[in-house]
């Protein structure tokens, strides 16, 4: 009970300082908004049915905007000493790094939230569907487990928003396959059986990479 | 140091004649391949380079571990020499399968139409990022660990990449097909032999790439050394 106490207070922490700033939302939303400008003129020449590059297109938007959360989050804390303090505070290691992993998972959900809207009226799709809400929710669990880990590693090289992509997209790679995958068929109706082992497949890949980062995140805010 | 150039001269000595009859196994015993012709030879020495690659990975995220469980500098030197033969044996695997695809398959890097291909580009680009982030930090210890991190980390993708590259193709045609590994005893004898000497090789370069590790740590310190004694 007090270790979710504890983690709830670091996020409660960073949803404050952003709702007083307001900065980091309002940047990734129109990050988000000029990718899906950009991407729907670059597609709108060629393909015939919007439908076929929807998925990608979602995914790729969604992995660029919350990058730029993850590195402003974690490089924030570093630059301005606020992770010497909060490794100061009585508490485990661990739950610095659920307390931020839950913060970067909370303001990238809202960011897409307000995103899916938008793309279900420039794609014209139908996007707001229990099916695909899982899906969203379950590749952004796994992106926000891996990218604060290596967002944290990044924020203390010396080439911080260059660092973080290098390193977290080869990894991320099972995710935006199996998210990409489940989209598509979710859009084309396929049946849920023919779907299940993309939706496993994220599922194994969330709980391996919370395990992993957990255990590893002591490592690298020590010394 | 005496003990490990002792065991460097042994493990020279092993592999070279190792390498020596491997190459007379490869071009004068093995039978010439019915359908690929001469160029199914590259087989020989693809594969087990391929193999190599994958296993230093493996020893990069051992070291890894072992790293971050003692601290220890010399496993970080393990960890990142492993990761450079890595890198340098899937690079050579790479080389050697196109020669080899370009006769059979009709192109030199089909890597979007063969799941393995794809898993190899993703492995270079995952390692390269892990000598980028090394090459971005400055202190030492820092270094160490947050490769031994990133190793643990990487190589644990690896499995689940794979699988999603595989279910990913599964939905295309397969264009291409390698069909069953119809070997004969002379073939399969050579591959072995030849998978043994690459093993061989590995160890033998890892042995000199963490002996020259150590030498530079010396100098290192040597200079560290001479500088605070001009200045005392």
């Amino acid at each position: 009970m007090q270790f979710l106490n504890k983690t709830l207070a670091i996020v409660w922490k960073d949803v404050l300082a952003e709702l007083r700033t307001k900065e980091m939302f309002s940047s990734m939303f129109v990050f988000a908004l000029l990718l899906v400008v950009i991407f729907s003129f670059s597609f709108d020449l060629r393909v015939e049915k919007v439908a076929e590059v929807a998925p990608g297109v979602l995914w790729v938007t969604f992995a660029f905007a919350g990058t730029l959360q993850l590195n402003r989050a974690l490089s924030a804390e570093i630059e301005e000493g606020r992770l010497d303090g909060l490794l100061l505070a009585p508490m485990e290691r661990s739950t610095i790094y659920f307390g931020k992993m839950l913060g970067n998972l909370l303001f990238i959900s809202a960011t897409e939230a307000v995103m899916l809207p938008i793309f279900s009226v420039v794609f014209n799709l139908n996007l707001i569907r229990p099916a695909f809400l899982l899906t969203v929710f379950l590749g952004t669990v796994g992106f926000a487990a891996v990218g604060t880990l290596l967002a944290t590693m990044a924020a203390n090289t010396r080439a911080r928003e260059v660092m973080l992509p290098v390193l977290l997209f080869p990894i991320i790679l099972p995710v935006v396959i199996s998210a990409v995958k489940l989209t598509a068929g979710i859009l084309d109706g396929l049946p849920w059986a023919s779907l299940a082992h993309w939706l496993r497949l994220l599922i194994g890949f969330d709980i391996i990479f919370l395990a992993v980062s957990y255990m590893a995140f002591d490592y690298l805010v020590q010394g | 140091m005496n003990r490990d150039s002792r065991w460097g001269d042994w493990l020279n000595a092993v592999s070279g004649v190792m390498m020596i009859v491997a190459l007379y196994l490869v071009f004068l015993y093995a039978p010439r391949e019915a359908t690929m012709g001469d160029v199914q030879r590259i087989f020989y020495f693809h594969v087990p380079s391929a193999w190599v690659g994958f296993f230093a990975f493996f020893v990069t995220f051992l070291a890894g571990i072992a790293y971050l469980r003692g601290g220890k500098r010399r496993w970080d030197v393990v960890g990142f020499s492993s990761a450079e033969i890595g890198v340098a044996f899937t690079a050579m695997a790479v080389i050697t399968g196109s020669f080899w695809a370009k006769p059979t398959w009709n192109a030199w890097w089909p890597w979007q139409q063969e799941p393995r291909l794809m898993l190899v580009t993703i492995l270079l680009l995952i390692y390269f990022a892990y000598f980028m982030l090394r090459a971005f930090l400055q202190d030492e210890e820092q270094k160490a660990r947050f490769a031994a991190v990133y190793g643990i980390v990487a190589f644990a993708s690896v499995p689940l990449t794979f699988l999603s590259i595989r279910w990913w193709q599964r939905l295309h045609p397969v264009v291409f097909d390698r069909g069953g590994t119809g070997l004969t005893r002379p073939m399969l004898l050579t591959f072995l032999f030849c998978l043994l000497t690459f093993t061989m090789l590995y160890f033998t370069l890892l042995l000199h790439r963490v002996r020259l590790a150590r030498l530079v740590d010396e100098v290192e310190g040597l200079k560290k050394r001479l500088y605070s004694g001009e200045r005392g």
